[in-house]
This record gives C-alpha cells, structure tokens and sequence, in this order.
C-alpha cells in the first residue's frame, strides 16, 4: 500500500492489510496445526499391527488345576482349568463386596457383576453344531494376564487366594481372576472368544 | 554477573574474530574472568562434576549406539555382543551404565545443597527451574536408555511406566497406545525409545546452556547465602574455580573408574541378564536406585491415579519451591530451625529410597517388631516429603528467628580483615 492509503485510513479502521495480517496468520497457524498431526499420529498402532488376530487353545491339553499363559493380540492371558475347590473358593465371595464387581467380560453386557458363572468361559460364544459341556465350561477361566494396576504379570498360585499375587506392588487376585486386595482396580479382563469345538476355545 | 566485558583481544586474529563472531569474549567472560564468590565449597564443583557426567554419556553413547541394534530379536544379543566381542566393548558400556548412575549421584548432591544454602529463591528462581527441568530430561534419558538391553527389567520397568498413563481419566488408554505404537511394549517401542534415547541427551545439552546463562545473570550464590557486594567478596573463575573443579572432578573420576573397573553391575539389577520375557513378570521388580524414593511414594497410595498424582506431583512442588520458603535468609547457615528440618527431609528421602527397594508387606527392621511394614514406613516418609515443601518452608519463614549474619562474604571468610582490593590471580 502507499503512503497515500495509509493516510486516508489514518490508521484507525480496518484496512486491507489488517485483513491479510490476520488471513496470513490464521492460515499459518492453521496450517502449522494441521502438519502437526502427522507428526503425532504417526505413533499410534500402524496398520499391520492394528490386524486383527485371533488365537487358538486346546483346552484337552490342560489337566485340572492347570493353568498356562497364551499370548492374543500381542498380550499375555491365562487359561486355567481350575479344579471344583477352586471354582467353589471364588463362589464364597460376597460379590457385592468385591473391590470391582463388574465382570469385566466382552462376552456379555458392560456392568454385569462379577460373579464366578459371568467371569468363565459359561459366557463364551457356541459356533454352530457345538455342544459344550457346561460344567466343564465352569471350570475354565480366561482372563488377561496383566495385572490391572501397571501391567505386571501376577505369579500363579500366590497370593492370599492361591491364584495370582502380583509381585510388582503387591496386588492379590483370586481364583475368579478378580482383584481381592492391592492397588490393582479392576478385574482382569475377559477376551472375547466362542468354543468352535467341545474343548477349543477361540480367543478373538 | 553479566557487568562490563573485560576481553582485551591481543592478537590481530583474536581482534578479527570479535568484530565478527565474539565467541571468545563470551568464553573468556564466563570461565577465565568471570567474578566468583571466594568462599565457594566443595559442595559447589558438582555443576562441573555435572557437565562432565553429560559429555561422558553422550562420548560413550554414541559409540554404543554403532554397535547397538534396536530390534525386540537382536537389542538383549547386540548388548552381549557389545560385552564379549567389540574391541573395549566392555568398557565402554561398562561406562555409559555406571556413568548414568554417578550421574544421578552428582545431580542428588547438587541439589541438595541448592536445597541447603537456599539457591533456588530470588533472584535465582528460572535458574533453579531450568534445574528442575534437566533432573526430569535426566529421568526420561535413563528410563529409555533402561529399555535397550532389553532384559527383564527393561521389559516390565518400561511396562510399568507406560502403564502409569493410563491412569489418566478417558484418555489414558489412548495415550499409553500411542506411547507403545501397539497394545503392549513391543519392537515398536523399543525402537522409538532408542531414537528418543538418542535424542534427550542433546535437550539436555541445550537446556544446561541456558542453566549457564541464567546462573551468570545473578551469579552464584554461596555458602552464607549473602550477595555480592564489593569486588572483595569475589574472586576470578580462573585460576582459582577451574583448579578447585577440576580437582574435585579427579576425585569424582577415581570413584567412577571403581565402579567402572571393580563392581560394574553392583548399581544394577542381575534380572536384566535374562532376555525379556513378556509371560513372565521377575518375583521382584524395582527401578534403578535413583528412582526408588518416587517408587515408593507412588505405592504409598493405594489409588491408581492417586498414587500417580502424587509421584508426579513430588517432582512438580519442585518447581513451584522458589514461591513456597517464605524466609528471606537464603543459607540455612543462619536458619536455626530449617537446618534440622532439612536434615529430616534428607534422611526422609533416602528412607524412601529404602522403602521403594523392599516389598512393601515386609517389616521395617526393628520398628517391625510393632508391626511397622514398609508401606506404612513409606507413607509416613511421603507425607514428610510433601510437609516440608507445602507447610514446614512456608510457615518456618513467619515463625522461625533467623542468627545474625556476617555483613559481607569477606567478612564471613576474614572476620572482615582483607582491607586492599582481593588479590590479582596467582602467575
Ligand atoms: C543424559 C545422558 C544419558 C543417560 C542418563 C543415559 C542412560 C543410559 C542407561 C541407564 C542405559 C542402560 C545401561 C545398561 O544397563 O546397559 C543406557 C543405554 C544406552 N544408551 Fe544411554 N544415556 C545417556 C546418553 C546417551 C547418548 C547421548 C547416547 C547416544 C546415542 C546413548 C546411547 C545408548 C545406547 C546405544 C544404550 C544401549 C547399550 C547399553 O545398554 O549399554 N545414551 N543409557
Ligand atoms: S502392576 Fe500389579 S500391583 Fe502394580
């Protein structure tokens, strides 16, 4: 703009460069936000590791009172075919009480109470044609192997329950997988998975 | 003291350079010419002792880095290698390791005496922030740098760190995901922590210049905690602090090549020889020794995010220090009650290291006999950390009588006796 302009506006109103100042800025800024993203976004979970995968136990393997650690999408779990004691010791609980009693199971609703039935593989799907054992299906629990407080995997067999005692800050699970004492907040979590045979459990 | 440049360029290049870059002249002003309290102590050769530390890590890491592979299958096998095969290999990761430790150490004595004689209060307040900030980039370097081995510690450490964001309400879950690149620790994360392993050192680097700059505004403080006044009351930085600094850093030197030479992996964990294992959690996990007192301040809340809050939050009232001590005498020389509440916070801070290595079920020796275990050792001790900063500092400032103090630094060092100008530097 020339002198003249400037003159004329006096410097006081609104003028065409006031208009690019705040144009150019905002684009900037705008556009400088924009790039940003890439930048960030860039360390969330890429593709291939987003795939979907699915993993694959044979539960006749597994005598009673057995437990083993599988790994599904990229985590550990815990399978375990508890024998009727251990199933029978989860069930003296006072579900009310617990310190979570939500079930913390994809395979039913949200909020459901943590009762020993709710948090076995009784709530897994059936593919069709299969007919599963419930009283067997009682005994077998899933459950995600790290510990709810910072992800720790509890020792079995520990613990004040004899289940799982996370040695990192101490935090005792029983043999329903819930969360009984320690600074842990919840219940170890319940993948999804469906029985595609009698004694084949699929997690995913 | 940033006062009048005393940079009398004598050779003709000398006189080229600083008409174009003075480089020289902002050395020379800073390190040769630079006016120091004469009655620095030994307390005050850690910033030195420091520096050294910083350049001894990124030497050593970066050779390291030539031989290290950032791989979930070769990272646990390449430190091996590192160990047994690369001419020196040994020596140099055997440095790296033990240097971050004697690094720690010197940053906990430099604080400390900071915390003693009162150097975080006016006019020295983004000095000591800027302080603040190197201790945090230090804890993220040593925490990342951790993970390399890819032992069991490094595994479950960085599992547990990682996890503590997701403490965070609704967007822990998504932030601790993007922290991994996946839905646990795994390649993905090993490889960025390696590249911001790399990375953080230079942050530091770049922060320790402004920490330099803003601690030759005011200048340093010293052991009376009483300013400058006259030229009497200082001496040059050269000879008389290079000498003393570099004496002390030969003692810190011999120290460090103990370790280095005689029980390297006695600071360590004997787990992080053992590949990583994501199925397997080690009986026993605990962080280096360093961390161990904010360790047991987060399990000395039986809350998540509580506990999480609050370690943070030990690291965080750090900052806002300067604002918190209402005392205007800045050396607890002359503060007949802060000194032994300062000794308390002390011997509070290494119980807390203690309590964050045991299990937090065991007795307390002796006091385990009354049935005192380690979480409710560690408990007490938090909730003296917080005390001293939130309420002993603020209040002792109204109801403590400060001891008279000397009327000058020379007078403290003299009784007042120098009576011409301080002396010129030795020949
Ligand atoms: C603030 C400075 C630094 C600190 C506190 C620090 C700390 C650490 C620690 C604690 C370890 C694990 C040592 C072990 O148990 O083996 C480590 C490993 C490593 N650091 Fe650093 N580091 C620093 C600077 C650097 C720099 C500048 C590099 C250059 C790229 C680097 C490269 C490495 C590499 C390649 C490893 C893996 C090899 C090993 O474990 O010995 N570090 N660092
Ligand atoms: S990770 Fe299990 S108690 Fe903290």
């Amino acid at each position: 703009m020339t002198d003249e302009t400037q003159a004329v506006d006096g410097g006081e109103e609104t003028t065409r460069r006031d208009f690019i100042y705040i144009a150019a800025g905002g684009t900037a800024a705008i556009g400088g936000a924009l790039t940003l993203w890439p930048f960030i976004d860039q360390m969330n979970p890429a593709a291939d590791t987003l795939a979907e995968a699915s993993t694959e136990v044979n539960l006749a393997a597994l005598d009673e009172g057995v437990g083993i650690t599988v790994m599904f999408r990229s985590r550990p779990h815990f399978v375990r075919r508890r024998t009727a004691a251990e199933v029978e010791a989860a069930a003296e609980a006072d579900v009310n009480r617990l310190p979570d009693s939500n079930a913390r199971n994809v395979n039913i609703g949200d909020g459901e109470l943590a009762t020993v039935d709710n948090r076995s593989a009784l709530t897994a799907a059936v593919a069709d044609g299969v007919t599963v054992d419930e009283a067997f299906a009682r005994t077998i629990l899933v459950s995600g192997a790290n510990c709810t407080h910072l992800g720790c995997v509890p020792t079995e067999g520990a613990g004040e329950y004899d289940a799982w005692f996370c040695p990192c800050h101490g935090s005792h699970y029983d043999t329903a997988g819930r969360i009984r004492r320690g600074p842990a907040p919840e219940n170890l979590p319940i993948p999804p998975m469906t029985f595609t045979a009698p004694t084949t459990l699929v997690l995913g | 003291m940033s006062g009048p440049s005393t940079y009398d360029p004598k050779t003709g290049i000398e006189r080229w350079l600083d008409s174009r870059l003075p480089i020289i002249r902002l050395g020379y002003d800073s390190f040769v010419d630079f006016p120091t309290p004469k009655n620095l102590n030994y307390w005050y050769t850690f910033g030195g002792i420091l520096t050294v530390c910083l350049m001894i890590q990124i030497l050593t890491g970066i050779v390291l880095a030539m031989h290290y592979v950032p791989h979930v299958d070769y990272a646990f096998a390449s430190i091996e290698r590192i160990d047994r095969d690369v001419n020196f290999g040994w020596l140099l990761r055997n440095i790296h390791a033990v240097g971050a430790s004697m690094f720690f150490l010197a940053v906990y004595l430099h604080i400390f005496r900071g915390l003693y004689y009162g150097s975080y209060k006016a006019p020295r307040e983004v000095l000591w922030i800027l302080g603040v900030v190197i201790y945090l980039l230090m804890m993220a370097a040593a925490f990342l740098g951790y993970v390399l081995p890819w032992g069991q510690m490094s595994f479950w450490g960085a599992t547990v760190i990682t996890e503590l964001f997701g403490a965070i309400p609704l967007v822990g879950g998504p932030i601790t995901e993007w922290l991994w690149g996946g839905f646990a620790v795994g390649n993905t994360t090993l490889n960025r922590f390696f590249s911001l392993h790399y990375l953080i050192p230079f942050l530091i680097a770049g922060v320790v210049g402004l920490h330099v700059w803003a601690l030759h505004v005011p200048g340093n403080n010293n052991p009376t905690g009483i300013s400058v006044k006259t030229s009497n009351d200082t001496l040059p930085f050269h000879p008389y602090y290079t000498v003393k600094d570099g004496f002390a850093i030969a003692v810190f030197l011999v120290i460090f090549a103990a370790f280095v030479f005689y029980a390297p992996d006695v600071l360590g964990h004997a787990d992080n020889y053992i590949e990583a294992d994501p199925l397997v959690t080690p009986a026993h996990i605990v962080p280096e020794w360093y961390l161990l007192p904010f360790y047991a301040i987060l399990r000395a809340v039986p809350d998540k995010l509580g506990g999480v809050i609050l370690m943070f939050g030990a690291i965080g009232v750090l900052f806002i220090l300067p604002w918190l001590d209402t005392s205007k005498v800045r050396s607890m020389r002359y503060r007949p009650m802060a000194k032994w509440f300062f000794v308390g916070f002390l011997i509070a801070c290494l119980g807390l290291g203690w309590a964050g290595a045991e299990l937090p079920d065991n007795p307390v020796p002796i006091l385990g006999a009354v049935g005192i275990d380690f979480l409710f050792f560690g408990r007490v001790l938090t909730l003296y950390y917080f005390a001293y900063f939130l309420v002993i500092l603020p209040v002792l400032g109204f109801v403590e009588k400060p001891k008279e103090r000397p009327a000058s630094i020379d007078a403290a060092v003299t009784g007042g006796k120098s009576a011409a100008p301080a002396a010129a530097p030795a020949e």
